[in-house]
This record gives C-alpha cells, sequence and structure tokens, in this order.
C-alpha cells in the first residue's frame, strides 16, 4: 500500500515520489494456541503466536472469564520468561556443598530412582520424616493427594505467608474470603474499598474492574500507607499507619452504629446475630451457644415468647434482651455482645485517630459515605428468587458497598481478627452477595467454617499407610488439633497445634527452621517445589541459610536430604541435594481445579488446563508429572492399580481425565459423562481434554439470574451447588459475627475440657481466641522498644512482577533491576538523608544498607521497597555485576521467624497467633544515613552457576521474524 | 529535510485516559512483545542479563508525584509517539526515512533508509524516539501499523498492541480527525488535552486529565447534630437495643 507524497521544493529536502511499501498484513502466526498464563496467581487464558517453532506473541482470550482478553505487563513478557537463559535443563545432584552450586546433571532414570529410594525408605518407617511443601503450586488437589496417600502428615503450600489469615478469617465468618473465593460485584458497586492491596491478589480482574468502577463514577477508597498503583487511581487515600487497620474498620463500625445505619433485616435473616449465647462466667459452656438436645443453636422467638432453633422459617428472632434459660442461667443474643463492643468508647474515631493516624472527621465521613450509599442508593434487579425457606422473592435488592483486602491485613500477627472485622462491617452493611455487594464465586459459599477438619495427628501416622484424610481443614475446637499423646504438635511447622490452632493452609514458613532445630522432631526428606525459600519467600535468611547447611556431630547434614524441583536457577537450587527441574508454563500440562482454588468468577464455575504449546528442548519434565510418576514408584494407593501396575501411565494427562475423587467427580468439570454432556458430576470422558482445546482451554458454567445473588441462602444455588458437588447439604449458610469455635478454644485455655493448652500457651489462647474480632497491637510493635526502631517497613511487589516466579525476565528487569527504599519526604529531612542518599536500615536481627528514594505519598512512619528484586550472585542467570544482586536489596534479612522469647524461655514463630500467617507486615525498624555507599550489604558469597547458561550480550529476538520480510 | 503530506486522510492516535492508568506497564511490554517481532523488528536489547540492561521500547510508563500532601497524588504517564499533525522530527529527517503517511497520519520510519543520525531524536520534544543501538536505526512506535490493518487479526483485534492489552481499559484508538468517533468524543466530554501545545507540533494522541477526587479536600461533610449515643455514658448500648427492638417490631 503506497500513496503519492505531497513535494516541496527546495535543496536538501528528501523528495519521494511516493511512501515506502509496508507491509500490513503479514501474517503474524503459523499458529495460535490457547493455553493458561503461569506468571503469577491470577491464571488468565491466553493466546500464543507460534511462528517457525518459536513464541512470537502472547495476548489475552477475549473469551476468558479471567481476564477477558487484557493481559498484564508480566503476561506479555512471557516471552522473556519462556526463553530465560536461567532454565534448567536436566535432573541434578548436588556434589558441592550446599549452597556451593555445584551439580552434576543426571539421567531422570537416576534421578527418580534417587527420589523413589529415600522417599520409599521413609515411608516404609516413619512417614512423617518426610516434610513436602510446594510454593506457588497451582495444583494442591493433586500434591495434597499425593501427601496423603504416602501418608506424611506434613503437607501444606505457601499460603502460611500468604493470605491464610483472609482465608480462614473469611472461612469462619462468611463462608468465602477476598480474592480466590470472591468479588466485587464489579458491575453494579457504587462505593469500593480496597484494604493493603499492594497492587496484588488479583492482578487483571481488579484492574479490569477499577477501570469500570471509575468509567461509573463510582467512589474509590484506597486504605494503604502507600500511594502507589491501584492507590494511587482511588478516589479517596486513606495513609493508615501499617496494622492499624482494625482500629479503622472498628471505628466505622462504631459509627454504624451509633448512627444507627446499619441493616437489621439482614441480621435477622442471614446471621447469627439473634443466637443466644450463655452467660455463666467460669462455666465449661460459657461464650457458647444455647443449643437444643440435638445440639441446635437457639433464639429468641417474639411470635411465640420462647427459644426455638435457629433456622426456624416463621420465627420473628429478638436481637435484644437477656433471657433466662429453662436451668435459671441467663443468656443474650450475639447482637447484644457485638455491640456493646463496638459501641464502647475504645472504637470511637477520637480514640483510634492516634494510632491509625487518622482524622476522626474523616472516619466519620467515610462511615456516613458508606451508610448513604448502602441505604439511599439501593441496586435493585427484577430477578425473582427463592430464599432457603421457600419464600419468593420479587426483586434482588442490594446494598451497593463492595471490599477486597490483602497483603495489608493478612501480613499482620493480627490479621484474622482484622480480617474478621472487615467482614463484620460488610454484613452490617447488608452488602454479602448481593447487587453491588461482595461476591462468592463457586464453590463457594460453604458452611462457616468448611465442614472439612484436619488430619494428621501422629496417633494415627502407620508406615505404608495413607492419612485418614486431608492435611488441611477447619478446627471447629480443641478436639479437632493435631497433637501427640503429650499435647505437643503432630506436624513440623507446628500447624494446628497450640501454637497456631486454625492454621488452615499450615505454616511453609517454619518447615526449616523448625526441621533444623528438630522441633518438634526430626526429618529424613524436605521435598519442595517452586519456593524460594532460600531467598525472598523466607522471613530472616541468613538464619534460614543455616539451618539449610547445619550439620550435626557427626559432620552430616542436620536436614539430610533435600529434593527440590524449579523450572529456573534460583536461589534454592544451590541447597538441594536432588533437582528436579519443572518446564515453563508453555511446555506443561495443568489443571486449574474446582477441587481446589478454580478460577471461578461472581457469574460462573470454571476451571481451566494448560497443555504443552511448545515442546521442551531441554531434559525437563513438568512437576505434576514427576509426581505421578513417583506415586506410581512408590506404589501409592491411587495411582498404582490392583496388580501394581501404574494408574495413570499416560502421565498427568491421564490424571486430569481420569483421576476421581469421588465418583463422578474428578480434577476438570467440564464435559464429563461418556459422552461429554455432563456438566460437574459425570463419568470420566476420554476426550475431555480435546473439549477444554477446542474451548481456549477452559471450561465455564454461567450461573443463572436466579441464582446469581444471596446464595448463601438461594435455595436453588443450593440444590446446584449440590449437585455440582460444592456442598454436601442445602442448608443456608448463616454468617458468624460471634466465632463460636474460637471460644472452645478459649474455654479449654480457662481449664474445660479434656483437651487443654499447656501452662505457657492458656494465656495467649485465652486472649487471642476471642469469638468477637478485637485489635490488638502487631506483635513485633507490642515486643521491641518502639524507641529504638519508631518505623514500619513493609514490601509490595510491582506489578509488573506481582507473584511472578523470577524477575530475571530480560525485559522486566529493564523496568526494575534495582529496589529503592522509599521514605517520606519529612522523614528523609529529619534524618539528613537526600535522594539517591544511601542509609542503613535496621532491626532488632540485622541492617541491610539500601538507597533511597523520597517520596510523598507514604504513610510518615512507615518505610517501603519493591519485594524480590534482590537477588543472590549467581542465582537466576544474571552477570555478577547485574543491579539486582549488587545494589538490590531484601528486608526479608531484617524479619525474624521467631518472637522474641516469651514467659518461660518459648519462642513462638512470628506469626499470627489464631491461623499461623506469617507476621512479616509487622517489622519495626529505624534509618540511618550511611554515607559514601554505592552498595547494598549484606551480600551473600556467589553461587556457581553448574552449567553453562546462554546469555547473550545482545537480545535481537523478534529479528528471525523479519528475515524474508518482501 | 524531509517533506510532510499537505493532509491526512484520518488522524489515527490513542487517547490515554490518565485517570485509570495504574502503572502497570502492561502496554510497555506487550507493545515490546509485538513490535520486536514486527514492523520495526528487532527491538533490540543490550546486556539483557548484565549490569545495565536496556533498549529500545516504543512506549515507556513513567510513574511521579504531583503536589504534595492532602492534595498530593501519584499520576501514571505512558509516554510514545503522539503522531503529531507538523512533526519536527520528520521534517528534519535528512534520508526521508521518516515521514507522515498520507492515508491515516502515523508517523513510520522507514528502516531501509534510516542512516540513525538522531536528527528526529533531537527534534522531537516529547522524548518519543528510540535509537536502537545494535540495529543502527531509529525506532518508534508505529500504532501497529502491522496490526490494524491486518486480515489475518479479527475485527476487533485490528488495534495497537498497546490498547488491546490494557486492563484498566486505560487507552483508546482511533481517528480523532473524525469528530463523530469514539475517541473524539471521549476527548470531548472528558476534556482531552495535548502534550505541550505551546511546542506547535500539534500532537494527535490526547490525555484524558485525572477525575477531581472526592477526599478530605473536596469535602462537605459536617458531623449532624451529635446524637446522644456519641456522647459516651452508660446506656448507650441500652438505648441502641431499644432503637434495634422498635426497628424490628415495625
Amino acid at each position: 500500500m503506497s500513496s503519492r507524497r505531497g513535494e516541496l521544493d527546495g535543496a536538501g529536502v528528501a523528495r519521494l515520489d511516493s511512501e515506502p511499501a509496508v507491509e500490513l498484513s503479514r501474517n503474524p502466526a503459523d499458529e495460535i494456541k490457547y493455553t493458561t498464563c503461569y506468571m503469577c496467581a491470577c491464571r488468565c487464558g491466553i493466546k500464543v503466536y507460534l511462528k517457525d517453532g518459536k513464541v512470537r506473541y502472547i495476548e489475552g482470550n477475549r473469551d476468558h472469564p479471567v481476564n477477558k482478553g487484557v493481559l498484564c505487563g508480566k503476561g506479555s513478557a512471557g516471552i522473556m520468561q519462556h526463553y530465560s537463559p536461567a532454565r534448567l535443563r536436566a535432573p541434578m545432584k548436588r556434589v558441592g556443598p550446599r549452597g556451593s552450586g555445584e551439580f552434576k546433571e543426571i539421567s531422570w532414570e537416576e534421578a527418580l530412582d534417587t527420589a523413589t529410594y529415600w522417599l520409599a525408605n521413609v515411608r516404609a518407617t516413619d512417614p512423617k520424616r518426610l516434610a513436602f511443601f510446594t510454593g506457588r503450586d497451582q495444583s494442591q488437589s493433586l500434591t495434597g493427594f499425593w501427601a496423603l496417600q504416602y501418608g506424611t502428615p506434613n503437607y501444606a503450600a505457601h499460603g502460611g505467608f500468604c493470605s491464610v489469615n483472609m482465608a480462614a478469617g473469611g472461612l469462619y465468618t462468611i463462608g468465602g474470603a477476598f480474592w480466590e473465593f470472591g468479588d466485587p460485584d464489579w458491575e453494579h458497586t457504587k462505593y469500593f474499598m480496597l484494604f493493603g492491596v499492594a497492587e496484588d491478589h488479583a492482578s487483571n480482574p481488579i484492574k479490569i474492574g477499577i477501570g469500570q468502577l471509575k468509567g461509573r463514577g463510582a467512589k474509590i477508597v484506597a486504605v494503604n500507607p502507600v500511594r502507589t498503583g491501584y492507590n494511587a487511581v482511588a478516589d479517596e487515600w486513606v495513609g493508615i499507619r501499617p496494622g492499624t487497620d482494625g482500629l479503622f474498620v472498628g471505628a466505622l463500625i462504631h459509627e454504624l452504629f451509633a448512627n444507627r445505619t446499619i441493616d437489621l433485616d439482614y441480621l435477622v435473616r442471614y446471621t447469627n446475630a439473634p443466637w443466644l449465647v450463655i452467660e455463666d462466667r467460669g462455666a465449661a459452656d460459657h461464650g457458647l451457644f444455647v443449643r437444643d438436645e440435638k445440639g441446635v443453636p437457639m433464639l429468641f422467638d417474639k411470635k411465640s415468647g420462647g427459644l426455638v432453633h435457629a433456622l426456624t422459617p416463621d420465627a420473628s428472632p429478638a436481637l435484644t434482651g437477656a433471657r433466662t434459660l429453662a436451668d435459671g442461667r441467663t443468656a443474650r443474643p450475639v447482637f447484644e455482645l457485638m455491640s456493646e463492643r463496638f459501641l464502647s468508647d475504645e472504637y470511637s474515631p477520637e480514640a483510634v485517630a492516634e494510632q491509625t493516624g487518622l482524622k476522626p472527621e474523616q472516619m466519620r465521613r467515610i462511615a456516613r459515605e458508606l451508610a448513604e450509599v448502602a441505604f439511599e442508593q439501593e441496586v435493585v434487579l427484577d430477578h425473582p428468587w427463592t430464599d432457603w425457606t421457600g419464600r419468593r422473592h420479587e426483586k434482588m435488592i442490594g446494598r451497593p458497598i463492595s471490599m477486597h483486602a490483602m497483603r495489608g491485613v493478612s501480613a499482620h500477627s493480627n490479621g484474622f481478627h482484622t480480617c474478621r472485622m472487615i467482614h463484620i462491617l460488610q454484613v452490617l452493611l447488608g452488602a454479602i452477595d448481593c447487587p453491588g455487594g461482595f461476591r462468592y464465586k463457586p464453590p463457594y459459599p460453604k458452611q462457616v467454617p468448611p465442614w472439612l477438619v484436619p488430619h494428621g495427628a501422629l496417633q494415627t501416622i502407620r508406615p505404608l499407610e495413607p492419612l485418614g484424610g486431608p492435611h488441611l481443614g477447619f478446627p471447629l475446637g480443641p478436639q479437632h488439633l493435631l497433637l501427640d499423646d503429650d499435647g505437643q504438635p503432630s506436624r513440623i511447622d507446628k500447624g494446628f497445634s497450640w501454637d497456631a490452632p486454625l492454621s488452615a493452609h499450615g505454616l511453609m514458613h517454619m518447615v526449616i527452621n523448625n526441621a533444623a532445630k528438630k522441633d518438634p522432631y526430626a526429618i529424613d526428606v524436605l521435598f519442595l517445589y517452586m519456593a524460594n525459600m532460600a531467598w525472598n519467600s523466607s522471613m530472616n535468611i541468613p538464619g534460614t541459610l543455616e539451618h539449610l547447611t547445619a550439620k550435626d556431630d557427626k559432620g552430616e547434614y542436620v536436614i539430610p536430604k533435600i529434593i527440590y524441583s524449579d523450572a529456573y536457577y534460583s536461589e534454592m537450587v544451590p541447597y538441594a541435594d536432588l533437582i528436579l527441574p519443572d518446564t515453563t508454563y508453555l511446555e506443561r500440562w495443568d489443571c486449574i481445579s474446582l477441587l481446589d482454588c478454580p478460577i471461578s468468577t461472581a457469574e460462573m464455575a470454571a476451571d481451566c488446563i494448560r497443555h504443552p504449546v511448545v515442546k521442551p528442548d531441554r531434559d525437563v519434565r513438568g512437576f505434576q508429572e514427576v509426581v505421578i510418576d513417583l506415586g506410581a514408584r512408590l506404589k501409592l494407593p491411587g495411582f498404582v492399580n490392583k496388580d501394581g501396575s501404574p494408574k495413570y501411565p499416560g502421565g498427568y494427562p491421564d490424571y486430569m481425565v481420569n483421576h476421581e475423587r469421588k465418583p463422578g467427580i474428578g480434577p476438570l468439570a467440564g464435559w464429563r459423562g461418556e459422552d461429554g454432556t455432563k456438566t460437574g458430576r459425570g463419568a470420566p470422558n476420554p476426550d475431555q481434554l480435546n473439549r477444554y482445546l477446542e474451548n481456549g482451554s477452559f471450561f465455564a458454567h454461567e450461573i443463572e439470574p436466579h441464582m446469581a445473588y444471596f446464595r448463601h441462602a438461594n435455595r436453588d444455588y443450593m440444590e446446584w451447588a449440590l449437585e455440582m458437588g460444592f456442598r454436601v447439604e442445602t442448608n443456608p449458610v448463616i454468617f458468624q459475627l460471634y466465632a463460636e469455635p474460637l471460644q472452645q478454644f478459649r474455654l479449654a485455655a480457662q481449664g474445660h475440657g479434656e483437651r487443654q493448652p499447656p501452662d505457657s500457651h492458656r494465656a495467649r489462647i485465652d486472649k487471642y481466641f476471642d469469638p468477637l474480632p478485637f485489635w490488638y497491637p502487631p506483635f513485633e510493635e507490642d515486643m521491641v522498644d518502639s524507641g529504638t526502631f519508631p518505623l514500619h517497613a513493609i514490601t509490595q511487589r510491582p506489578m509488573h512482577m506481582y507473584h511472578s516466579w523470577g524477575s530475571q525476565n530480560a525485559w522486566l528487569r529493564q523496568i526494575t533491576a534495582q529496589n529503592r527504599l522509599y521514605i517520606h519526604r519529612d522523614l528523609g529531612r529529619e534524618h539528613g538523608i537526600e535522594d539517591d542518599d544511601w542509609a542503613w536500615v535496621s532491626s532488632t536481627i540485622g541492617r541491610v544498607k539500601c538507597q533511597v528514594r523520597l517520596m510523598d505519598g507514604v504513610n510518615r512512619d512507615t518505610i517501603w521497597t519493591w519485594n524480590a528484586i534482590g537477588k543472590r550472585k549467581g542465582s537466576w542467570g544474571l552477570s555478577d555485576d547485574a543491579p539486582e544482586s549488587n545494589q538490590g536489596f531484601l528486608l526479608n534479612h531484617l524479619i525474624s521467624e521467631l518472637l522474641p522469647e516469651g514467659g518461660g524461655g518459648y519462642r513462638y514463630s512470628n506469626s499470627d497467633p489464631v491461623t499461623g500467617q506469617a507476621a512479616w507486615f509487622d517489622l519495626r525498624v529505624n534509618i540511618e544515613k550511611a554515607d559514601g555507599a554505592s552498595e547494598t550489604e549484606p551480600r551473600f558469597e556467589p553461587v556457581k552457576q553448574p552449567f553453562e547458561m546462554d546469555k547473550p550480550d545482545v537480545l535481537s529476538f523478534g529479528a528471525e521474524f523479519r528475515e524474508g520480510r518482501k | 529535510m524531509t517533506s510532510l503530506p499537505q493532509t491526512t486522510k484520518k488522524k489515527l492516535g490513542l487517547v490515554i485516559d490518565l485517570d485509570i492508568c495504574v502503572g502497570c506497564q502492561a502496554c510497555v511490554t506487550s507493545c515490546k512483545e509485538w513490535n520486536t517481532g514486527g514492523y520495526s523488528a528487532p527491538l533490540s536489547d543490550i546486556d539483557p542479563y548484565g549490569a545495565d540492561p536496556h533498549g529500545s521500547w516504543l512506549n515507556r510508563v513513567h510513574g511521579y508525584e504531583v503536589g504534595e500532601g492532602a492534595t498530593g497524588r501519584t499520576v501514571h504517564f505512558p509516554r510514545s509517539c503522539l503522531h503529531c499533525e507538523t512533526p519536527a522530527c520528520v521534517t528534519v529527517c535528512p534520508t526521508g526515512a521518516s515521514y507522515k503517511r498520507a492515508e491515516d497520519g502515523i508517523v513510520l520510519v522507514n528502516p531501509d533508509m534510516c542512516i540513525g543520525c538522531k536528527l528526529c531524536s533531537w527534534a522531537c520534544p516529547y522524548g518519543a524516539r528510540e535509537y536502537d543501538e545494535n540495529h543502527g536505526v531509529m525506532k518508534k512506535c508505529t500504532l501497529c501499523v502491522d496490526r490494524i490493518y491486518n486480515t489475518h487479526l479479527a475485527a476487533e483485534d485490528r488495534i495497537p498492541a498497546c490498547v488491546r492489552a490494557c486492563p484498566t481499559g486505560a487507552r483508546h484508538f482511533g481517528d480523532i480527525g473524525d469528530p463523530g468517533s469514539a475517541v473524539s468524543k471521549l476527548v470531548a466530554e472528558r476534556g482531552g488535552y495535548d502534550l505541550m501545545p505551546e511546542m506547535g507540533y500539534k500532537p494527535v494522541n490526547k490525555y484524558l486529565p485525572p477525575r477531581d477526587r472526592r477526599d478530605s479536600t473536596t469535602s462537605t461533610f459536617q458531623p449532624a447534630v451529635e446524637a446522644p449515643d456519641h456522647n459516651g455514658g452508660g446506656d448507650r448500648a441500652t438505648s441502641f437495643f431499644a432503637w434495634a427492638d422498635k426497628m424490628l417490631s415495625r
């Protein structure tokens, strides 16, 4: 295509008769394949353009429920992730000391033989001596199943240092949770509050949603000490002091009560606000619900003037008034107890102003705005629906307030209670699963908490036998803890012990520390997947490296064998003895299952797959293939047939299609049944994967309008969820404002019941197992001297590297190869620190030297940096002079994995006392100027690169696609 | 010197919404990814795994703060060629490699004629041109000229890669010369503006300014006359319960 150009006279003017021909319609791909991204936890649908056998371009799939066509900065740099020189190329065994990086490449047969030999010995003698923990694993329904069949109690994924406070806080309150289990109603919400969402969880859905909200004029309030990313575009930035969100939310609740702006009808209908709580201080059932002989909770019915079952359809429940029970004792409704807590002066805006750093007027105003939107700007949809009692409602009426919370709430030691408080704020406004509110994603909502108790008490562990059930669950009281006969932890991470009773995701962050100290016991094999525990995924890295290399009197490693699977030469690789090289995300099979953390949205139940869109050019295997292979070699039940032959000879795809967790229910919900006509439940379909591939590698089942909201109490939804296998019965989900399971633990601490905490733990359990949420200072803040360490230090990942596996990406590191320490201008002035100066940041356990950038949009008492930019020299295929390892730094070095000694000399993990969530946002520090510096400290010994990595001086990716151009 | 067309049939360009850009870099890397294998291939990267990784990018996003204290805000600012109506980068080109297409107004560099003299990058006040050190020629935003007319792509995908990827919907593409186009309407509605109009190059791309905030700086909130319950006192709860009771007995 060419056209005439205008002509000009004069010497020196280029005069071309026509524009050059531009090839406007070159075919960019020989083939386009649809799969699922894996550069973070978002799991967006992608279209991979292939040209001449190479990846030419990656874009979002418009039909995909998660990203609807868009793709983030990481996903769009996927080519460089896929072609990274740091990719492992073959199995390796360690030949130098741990940490040296000296390896020898070996065959898969040797690698699998070695692993099988190690694992078989442990399984035949003492299965608990295997600790199997996976990091950013998206196949926990498989890895968990494998660990269950193996019979070790020691299994979990990375949720313990990621989001368990959010998951547990939500599941113990509303039967769902932020992020994976719920989303704001982007289409209808008019007021959106983000708490501690540091450009994370989730990525594209939140970005799409924020764009939508701003376009519609909905108000966005960002509660975050740092004003970047999502917080930068909010209408209102609430630059709160870290760890005080619970006070702010408490003040909002206080105001809602004081102003009489709460949804009483909603509370009566959907919550335990009217349930009666026994008041009999000192009794074994004090603080428990009044129950009938069958154990059903009771409330006072104004109509009949007596106590009735909490789920009596036509009752007229009383929210107030003390009642005298048949035995003469008193009981009061939850509503009264909750109101008293939040109406107290403790939560008045004035009382919390100093701690939060917020002005009382601002808190009062936000509370009024919430009420105004909730009660004066209802959203009404003309969708008739039927509630669980059979009552038909002509319309769906919603309170268009939505909220989302993540890291900034989760990573504090008061995160569980704070998260519960946020959910209670939503409930008081009537804004759960209503038009404009927070919406569940299938398979949620579940019962509160889900009916799944943890398994793995030591008394039940036997050689060569599977565990009695899944590892992770939701204890209802001390009876569900995993303790040995002496009351000591059964799990290596001390999950579900008195240290962390509701640790629904385990405590991966404590495994290495505990194993090295043989506390509670020694292990033989540590088996890790996709978790950089020798670097940015651990607290106290120097300490962690000592643990990984600790030797006993005989000179043997205290953690004798470490198996690790990773796709890249990360900092963890040098610390393992046997390396099982994983594929990149474009070379693998995967299923993102409804049995695990699916890709469902509020509108649809959905799952998806990955498939190899390019063949590996190295001797690597997808980790899940290897897990299934090892399962067969170890003859684990579930992985072999009766005759001992492998049950899934076709590997992971075979498992994805043919594995059944319960009859008719397998990893993938779409196109089940022999002819592919069944959804959710149905016989395995040999053609299932082809159907996924034809549909862009995902399956989505849209939820009909009459089941789209109020799903906690929507009869038709419940029946459908039962059919799909999401639920085991159709009772409504009643929101637990008052969490009775916590009171069960508290009663044990007060001396009741057969199972009581050791004396060292009594006071702690008594205090933190309050059935009503409350705020307390984060532990580190409480335990270190605030004069010496006056500042908070927090981290976030840049959006273009959020949750990603390997920021060594050649394109992304051009955007961020060095992180800075961001501090408020006033703080800089106070310390005589200017832009680009270097400073020491010190905590109780160490100090790190960092280069400073001053800013305005940060809480005055808070310093922060981009996390995981700092890399260890020698790792990730970077050269020794890379900024990542010379100027880039981690704050992890400053975060202790243990709290200071408390009474009795015991050191708890630096975690939430309820859930065990790693409290890495609790960090307290001070700063001082470091004159004359140009490099970070500490810097660790470089690790050797075990094989030649193809690191070009110049990268001309794409030149090959230009050749042959006309 | 290179001449410009007297007029162009269309004025294709981008409209970028600064109100919703969160600085995620999706437009930056999707641009790189498409164009390193497209018309401008390759967009070279120098020292990609070393001390000073840098290369050619046709679109970059800068984040910075404006103002201080209560009125301060953080802005993310995507920067690429604005496809000016009277671009100095074209008129200074000694070889005719830089030119403005009469068809649609896109400013392009013909790599076969570019001698890498960098005059154009000196002339561009917006810093939108990127010299490819390895390739020895100048690179710049092509508005994805090899996408927008590409019949191998679905019609809805014939838009620049940056627009296609943008998760918040902050980027729009269209004919800004047509007052009836969606982008022109958006510019009119939202007060879209030219970058540095005083320079006189008449940029085609427009920026939509951040919307007004609704926060403590704009609020007219007055605490209501205090309810008795705000004043503390022993029976705050009692009177609250009485209210709840009354409401539920309606």
